[in-house]
């Protein structure tokens, strides 16, 4: 079942040159878009997640950032090499994003109507007034009702949640082919976050966008994602089926995110915290940068990063603890609570492809 | 917005009232008295008193003050002191020279600072923007006597290019190309300070607009460039500019006293000096309040067009 890459991120090397000196913020990301896929990326504040994607449409501010290696393939163009007038007519079009922050992220002085139609005049070439209709219409699938009237409005006259949904409109305008959404729905309380993510997979059904989401919230992962790739200082150091991650993760890293996420089940008031904090990453430190956090570190960790280990067609991760030579150790109760499920997902997975 | 208006007309009656109440005792305690100007060293006690009561000041302040205040109700702003004309009737001339050179002034200012400081903020730290910041630093910083007897030197006597001062060649047949060659000095010399003032302004709120995450967005878009500054940047730059915009005129319509001075414009910059110094306290009155009355009203113009370039902004 070889389902096309849309995109293809190969080898990205990203550092940002600041008063302190070059901070290596993505080191060597890798990692496939597949056609009409959910691609998560998780991990901690400065891991890398916002910059690699925002390496894609070429939004990271060019005076202070450093490309210094890496191919960005989508069709047969290396974005990495299209000239910032080649990348407008992708942007928005092919490939279309939603930040973070639905109350700064609309402009104050312009109609709600005026930038949803914007794109559409923009790329798919139409007058004004055909806009406006398909601006209207946009509205209401994302959820507007009103959607005539509101169409005149501002965006102070939205609220956070409406905003947001203001935000998907205009980045599904052009039925772009990829959608990045970057932390959607960080900035919203709980409620409306759930909208947004159901209206966001819905959408993404529609319009057969494959999306790459960007978050920290295991438990949005878990509900829209098909793939997850865990990010860790500049790098991915595990990818896998949401399954694979979730009940099968090799990574200790991985293990102490999951361990971290509060379950209903939970019986015990004490949440599980990964010790420290990440590494600076002006001065990476030699070997894996995990290693001090990590309680199974082995010796070679502190002298060597690890290579991406291969677990199944669809499972790598970068941790010495999959080497043929490496100790076992005992793993985590939570992760081996989960490896259980696992066993009775894979099952139920066969099944479903005997039939 | 019709409410608000009338709310805010009412409002300026007795803030001008009070602004009147301040000048007109400020300019009577100033230290001279008009008599001494006008009338000779030798006079009597009884022409001095004969003097007094003509002029209107043998009175006490407060039956002066609302003999000034029931003319002004009629329009009449008494008689100038020095000049024995009704200052009503000189007035006019007075502010359309210094409305002129203001138009000029501010025009070739904000034409010129509006793109720059657009262009230094995007290239922010950049030579451009270093050489547009410190250029505009000088023009600050510059004094206009210096600046103004330096162009002179340079462009009047020197090379004799362009008349020394004054709004027409005395005794020539005038005509606008006359009038536009003695507009340039006085324009170069307080443009110097409006548009580097106005450079500075336009640049720092550019600066933080182009971090502003709807403009990520409007990038994110694919918008080609040029809408994305003007139709998504500048747009929300005019608040700060028409903020600007409505302190310089009404400085502006109070009399560039030194420049008007230096340039010998006859305008209301150079009337209060002469009035200043002749003790004319009817004209001082009057170029107080036009200063005062110009204040309140760009204030309120002000308000009014921050409501229309800001949809936020409701009265």
């Amino acid at each position: 079942m070889a389902i096309n890459s849309i995109l293809s991120v190969k080898d990205l090397t990203i550092s940002f040159n600041t008063f302190e000196g070059e901070v290596n913020a993505v080191r060597g990301v890798t990692f496939d878009l597949k056609e009409g896929e959910t691609l998560a990326l998780v991990g901690e504040s400065g891991s890398g997640k916002s910059v690699s994607t925002k390496a894609i449409t070429q939004l990271l501010p060019q005076r202070h950032t450093t490309i210094s290696k890496g191919e960005i393939w989508y069709h047969d163009h290396d974005l990495l090499k299209k000239s910032s007038k080649e990348m407008k007519k992708i942007r928005g079009k092919d490939i279309a994003m939603i930040f973070q922050d639905p109350m700064t992220s609309l402009n104050p002085t312009l109609t709600v109507g005026r930038q949803i139609a914007e794109p559409l005049i923009e790329h798919r070439g139409m007058t004004k007034q055909a806009a406006k209709v398909e601006a209207i219409a946009l509205m209401r699938k994302v959820g507007i009702v009103a959607a005539e009237q509101r169409f005149h409005q501002y965006p102070h006259q939205f609220s956070g949640g409406m905003r947001q949904r203001v935000m998907i409109a205009i980045a599904l305008a052009c039925h772009p082919k990829i959608l990045i959404a970057d932390e959607p729905t960080t900035a919203l309380d709980v409620t409306i976050q759930a909208q947004i993510i159901d209206l966001l997979k819905e959408l993404q059904a529609e319009f057969a966008t494959s999306t790459i989401f960007i978050t920290h919230d295991l438990g949005v992962v878990a509900n829209i994602a098909d793939r997850v790739a865990v990010m860790y200082a500049g790098k991915i150091v595990e990818i896998g089926t949401v399954d694979e991650i979730f009940y099968n993760p090799k990574h200790p890293y991985t293990w102490g995110l999951l361990a971290s996420m509060p379950t209903m089940k939970m019986d015990n008031d004490d949440l599980y915290t990964i010790p420290g904090s990440p590494p600076n990453l002006l001065n990476v430190p030699t070997g894996d940068p995990f290693s001090s956090r990590n309680m199974y570190a082995l010796e070679i960790d502190f002298q060597e990063e690890p290579p991406m280990f291969k677990v199944s067609e669809t499972h790598y991760a970068a941790t010495w603890l999959l080497h043929p030579d490496a100790p076992s150790i005992e793993v985590p109760e939570e992760i081996k609570r989960r490896n259980e499920q696992f066993v009775s997902i894979l099952a139920a997975k066969g099944a479903d492809s005997d039939e | 917005m019709g409410k608000y208006i009338v709310k805010r007309i009412l409002i300026t009656i007795p803030v001008l009232l009070m602004v009147t109440v301040f000048c007109f005792i400020i300019v009577n305690l100033a230290p001279g008295d008009p008599t001494d100007l006008y009338i000779s060293e030798n006079a009597t006690e009884q022409q001095i008193a004969q003097m007094r009561s003509s002029l209107g000041i043998d009175q006490p302040f407060p039956i002066q003050y609302f003999k000034w205040l029931l003319n002004l109700v009629q329009g009449n702003l008494g008689f100038s002191f020095a000049s024995r004309l009704p200052v009503i009737d000189v007035l006019p001339t007075k502010i359309i020279a210094t409305v002129t050179l203001m138009a000029s002034t501010l025009l070739v200012s904000y034409l010129l600072a509006i793109p720059l400081g657009i262009i230094s903020a995007r290239k922010q730290n950049g030579f451009v923007d270093n050489l547009i910041t410190g250029v505009s630093f000088l023009g600050i910083s510059i004094p206009n006597f210096f600046f103004g007897l330096a162009l002179i030197y340079i462009f009047a006597l020197q090379l004799g290019v362009l008349p020394t001062g004054g709004m027409e060649t005395l005794g020539g047949s005038g005509g606008l190309v006359d009038r536009m060659q003695h507009l340039i000095l006085p324009t170069i010399v307080l443009a110097a300070f409006y548009c580097s003032n106005m450079i500075r302004y336009v640049r720092a709120s550019m600066i933080d607009i182009f971090a502003e995450n709807y403009m990520r967005t409007a990038t994110a878009k694919g918008l080609k460039e040029t809408l994305i500054l003007w139709g998504h940047g500048v747009r929300n730059a005019w608040v700060p500019i028409i903020t600007v915009i409505s302190t310089d005129i009404p400085k502006m319509l109070g009399g560039a006293i030194v420049t008007e001075q230096i340039f010998q414009w006859p305008g209301i910059g150079q009337w209060m000096i002469s009035a200043i110094n002749a003790r004319d306290y009817p004209v001082l009155m009057a170029i107080n309040l036009v200063a005062a009355v110009s204040v309140l009203v760009f204030n309120l113009l002000a308000d009014l067009l921050y409501a229309a370039v800001d949809p936020r902004i409701r009265y």
